[in-house]
């Protein structure tokens, strides 16, 4: 199991090389030039423009200034946006929090609805039952979620007036961010309809960023469930009399949940590219949008910067679904 | 007994290929639901195929009269404008037909381009191996860590927007996975008997890569094809929707959602009709995907 864990964490290094050099290149890349775009001036003078070749070090060859790159990344320095004039880190951490909130709700709700409904359909395979769920779950699946989100906000905030359109509490409330969690610091203000507005602010996006990785989740744990429902293992616990329930609870979804936990991993960057979409729909201040407006603000240190920081967690999710299911297989767990 | 004997006899009478098709149509109709897609992606393709034929007006043509007409069965609405009108007067039913055109256009030259590319330099990493081999996949690996939307839009950031810009990321971003996918068929297949017989006998590498092991691996690549398909219609509508991809007037779908967002709470039905288009041409190229998996995959064949 070290061993396991040893040799996994070297895998992230080439990962990491690979994530920054894609990163580095991509300003390189852009049409136009990359000085000017860097330092975000138009129509400098030619001695201007040497001074700020020089001062952003783009006169020194490509694979020295890859390096430079790299060392300040390393530590911790990601350039400054060229609208806020703030580091990019900075930002990127500010709005994180606000992307993390969103996403932790949507997998739970992804997860909670999502593993019942399959074992579910299993069950009832070829029934009426899990022929609506599975059905419904493809159409979660081939969902334009950013339709659906306006759908949402049509019925719910339009004809039902129950939810509000856009944000993540009403601008009645205002209260220091302890944690960057909405949900939890609206709870330590004490103050009254704080979090309840907070909720109501959440629920229609988490809804939203849930919708894709529920309907992967329902069909991954369906076929789980019958490929291990099949086993031996698992007629022999019925035969030995044991309760349906315990049959299923027991001895078959454990075993069915093995593959599904590597599913609700990879989900987290479905899930990445959902809070694009989703933070857009909802106005909700969190990177997805962040980096759609730098798009469009031409602000490409903040582009770049995001990139990198974005596959880089993605990178450490990937490596904690991995450690986990070498922990919950015992298959891997129990292997030198 | 009699029966059988008189198909197989048939069977026998047949080609080796037709067989193999009428086996396969046997196995994918089996699946009602991918039946049904495959109508409806059938109609989809013929309303885009004669769209100046059955759209009642212009896509771009502006009835300055009637704005934000509602559908005909709503009040107010009228049979000229069935699905009823944009904020500036022109029919929706009609933006939707010619918009199938867009759709299945970006779902075929992605797939295309994605394919033909990915196999070519999946054959060859899968077949050399070595240094080639492991850069290659470093390089997918690097892809495949950026969520898929997040580096198209990325990359039509440097390319700039526009619908064929947007087509040429979706394909970059998806084709590590037919890489990956020809890879690993090539190598399970490489080591295998008739390959290694047609070496001796032989046959060039180009011949071993395209005409011996190729076919042989083609199963999971044409369920990726279908997969992908129905991706690329998504991403393509989504960054039309961030306004990176089609720009209006182009009566493409997501483009007709971003341009309808300022009315949703005043004519619901400028949001909803070209979503549901997109929906109803995803969910119908899915269920044949389904289909396509449960046939063409041996391990879930009933014997």
């Amino acid at each position: 199991m070290l061993r396991f864990l040893f040799v996994r964490i070297g895998l992230l290094v080439p990962t990491f090389i690979g994530i920054t050099i894609a990163a580095f290149g991509f300003v390189r890349l852009l049409p136009g030039d990359p000085v000017l775009l860097l330092a975000g001036e138009h129509g400098v003078s030619p001695e201007r423009h040497a001074e700020l070749m020089h001062q952003l070090g783009f006169d020194r060859p490509i694979w020295v200034q890859y390096f430079d790159f790299l060392w300040s990344v390393l530590q911790g320095d990601l350039g400054r946006s060229l609208v806020t004039h703030r580091p990019v880190l900075a930002e990127f951490s500010t709005l994180f929090p606000a992307t993390l909130e969103l996403s932790v709700c949507a997998i739970i709700i992804a997860t909670v609805v999502g593993i019942p409904i399959g074992v579910i359909a299993a069950m009832k395979r070829g029934t009426w039952v899990d022929q609506s769920v599975m059905g419904a779950a493809l159409v979660g699946y081939s969902m334009p979620i950013f339709w659906w989100g306006l759908l949402l906000i049509i019925f719910f905030s339009g004809v039902l007036h129950w939810t509000p359109v856009s944000g993540r509490i009403s601008l009645l409330y205002y209260f220091p961010a302890h944690t960057g969690f909405m949900l939890i610091d609206s709870l330590l203000s004490g103050q009254k309809g704080a979090f309840v507005s907070a909720v109501s602010h959440l629920v229609l996006p988490a809804i939203v960023l849930a919708t894709i990785p529920l309907a992967v989740i329902a069909r991954q744990t369906r076929s789980a469930m019958l490929e291990v429902l099949g086993e031996d293992y698992v007629r022999t616990a019925r035969a030995k009399g044991l309760s349906q329930a315990r049959v299923v609870g027991l001895h078959a979804l454990r075993n069915a949940l093995i593959p599904v936990v590597t599913t609700i991993g990879l989900q987290v960057g479905v899930m990445m590219a959902g809070a694009i979409l989703t933070e857009t729909i909802f106005s909700w201040p969190g990177v997805g949008k962040w980096m759609v407006d730098s798009i469009f603000r031409r602000d490409y240190p903040a582009v770049q910067g995001g990139l990198l920081m974005i596959a880089v967690i993605i990178m450490f999710v990937n490596l904690i679904v991995d450690l986990l299911y070498g922990l919950i297989n015992p298959r891997i767990r129990h292997t030198r | 007994m009699s029966r059988m004997e008189a198909e197989t006899q048939e069977l026998a009478a047949e080609s080796p290929r037709m067989a193999m098709l009428r086996e396969f149509w046997a196995y994918f109709s089996e699946n009602r639901g991918a039946v049904i897609g495959l109508v409806v992606f059938v109609v989809i393709c013929l309303v885009a195929i004669f769209a100046n034929v059955i759209a009642p007006h212009s896509a771009s043509m502006q009835f300055r009269d009637s704005l934000l007409v509602p559908p005909v069965w709503q009040e107010g609405g009228s049979w000229q404008f069935i699905l009823g009108t944009d904020p500036v007067g022109r029919d929706i039913l009609s933006r939707l037909i010619y918009g199938s055109r867009f759709s299945l256009f970006v779902g075929c030259v992605v797939v295309a381009g994605a394919l033909v590319v990915g196999i070519i330099v999946g054959l060859l990493a899968g077949f050399f191996g070595g240094w080639f081999d492991t850069l290659v996949m470093r390089v997918m690996d690097i892809i495949l860590a950026f969520p898929s939307l997040l580096l198209a839009l990325a990359l039509v950031a440097i390319l700039g927007p526009s619908l064929t810009n947007a087509m040429i990321a979706i394909a970059i971003v998806q084709q590590p996975h037919y890489v990956r996918l020809t890879r690993a068929a090539v190598m399970a297949e490489k080591q295998r008997d008739y390959v290694t017989a047609a070496r001796v006998v032989g046959a060039s590498p180009l011949r071993l890569m395209v005409v011996t092991i190729l076919p042989n691996s083609l199963s999971p690549l044409i369920v990726q094809a279908a997969l992908s398909f129905s991706n690329a219609i998504l991403d393509a509508a989504a960054l039309g929707f961030l306004g990176m991809g089609a720009q209006p007037p182009t009566p493409e779908w997501g483009t007709m959602l971003a341009e309808a967002r300022e009315f949703i709470l005043r004519a619901w039905w400028v949001v909803t009709f070209p979503g549901l288009a997109i929906l109803v041409t995803v969910l119908a190229i899915n269920l044949v995907g389904d289909g396509l998996r449960d046939a063409l995959d041996p391990k879930l064949k009933r014997s």
